[in-house]
C-alpha cells in the first residue's frame, strides 16, 4: 500500500520537472519580453506545485511544512512577476510587432496627467 | 523504482537550468535577465526539494523555504531599482 503512494509521488515529481522544462523552453523561444514572463512564471509555479505534491506523497509526515512552503510560493510568485512586468513597462521595454491591443498606454497617460496637475 | 524516477527528474531539472541560462546570456534587455534568474532560482528550489527526498532529511525543506524568501526579496529589490533607482 505504501509502495503505491511512492509510485504516485514519483509520477508527480516527473510531471513537475517536465513542466519546469516546458517553462525554460518557452523562456527561450518566446518572441517578446511579456510573453516570456507569462510562460516563465506560470509554468514554473505549476512545476513547483506538482513537485511539492509529489514529495508530500512520498513522505506524508512532511506535509505541514510542505503546505506552508506551497502557500508561500503560490502567494509570492505572481507578485514578483507583476512587479517585473511593471518595471519593464515603465522602463519602455519594446512590445512585439504582433501586439494588437495596449490598453495600459492610455491609462498610464491619464495617470501621468493627474500626477502633473497635482503638482 | 522511485529513486530512478527522482534521478530522472533531477536530470530534467538540470537540463532546464541550462536552457534558461541560454536566455540569461542572450537576453537583449535587462528584465529578460531578471526573469531568467527568477526561473533559475525556482528550479534550484525544486532541486533542493529533490535533494531532501533523496537524502530523506526534513531539514533541507527549511533551507528551501529560506531560499524562496531570499529569491523573492532579491527580485523585488532589483526590479524596483530598475524602475526608479535606489
Amino acid at each position: 500500500m505504501e509502495n503505491i503512494f511512492e509510485l504516485i509521488g514519483g509520477v508527480f515529481l516527473m510531471l513537475g520537472s517536465i513542466s519546469l522544462l516546458i517553462s525554460a523552453v518557452g523562456l527561450y523561444r518566446m518572441p517578446d519580453f511579456y510573453n516570456r514572463i507569462q510562460v516563465g512564471t506560470k509554468a514554473s509555479t505549476f512545476g513547483v506545485f506538482l513537485t511539492i505534491i509529489g514529495v508530500a506523497f512520498i513522505f506524508p509526515g512532511w506535509s505541514p511544512k510542505l503546505l506552508a512552503m506551497l502557500m508561500f510560493i503560490l502567494f509570492t510568485n505572481p507578485i514578483s512577476s507583476h512587479i517585473i512586468a511593471r518595471a519593464a513597462y515603465y522602463t519602455k521595454v519594446p512590445l512585439s510587432d504582433r501586439t494588437k491591443v495596449d490598453k495600459l498606454q492610455e491609462v498610464s497617460k491619464v495617470h501621468l496627467k493627474k500626477v502633473k496637475n497635482k503638482g | 523504482m522511485v529513486s530512478i524516477m527522482i534521478y530522472i527528474s533531477v536530470a530534467i531539472s538540470l537540463i532546464s537550468v541550462l536552457v534558461a541560462l541560454v536566455r540569461f546570456v542572450k537576453g537583449p534587455e535587462k528584465v529578460d535577465r531578471i526573469v531568467a534568474i527568477d526561473v533559475i532560482s525556482i528550479i534550484g528550489l525544486t532541486l533542493i526539494l529533490l535533494m531532501s527526498t533523496i537524502m530523506k532529511r526534513i531539514i533541507y525543506i527549511d533551507v528551501a523555504i529560506v531560499y524562496a524568501i531570499l529569491g523573492f526579496i532579491g527580485i523585488i529589490v532589483v526590479s524596483r531599482f530598475l524602475k526608479r533607482g535606489l
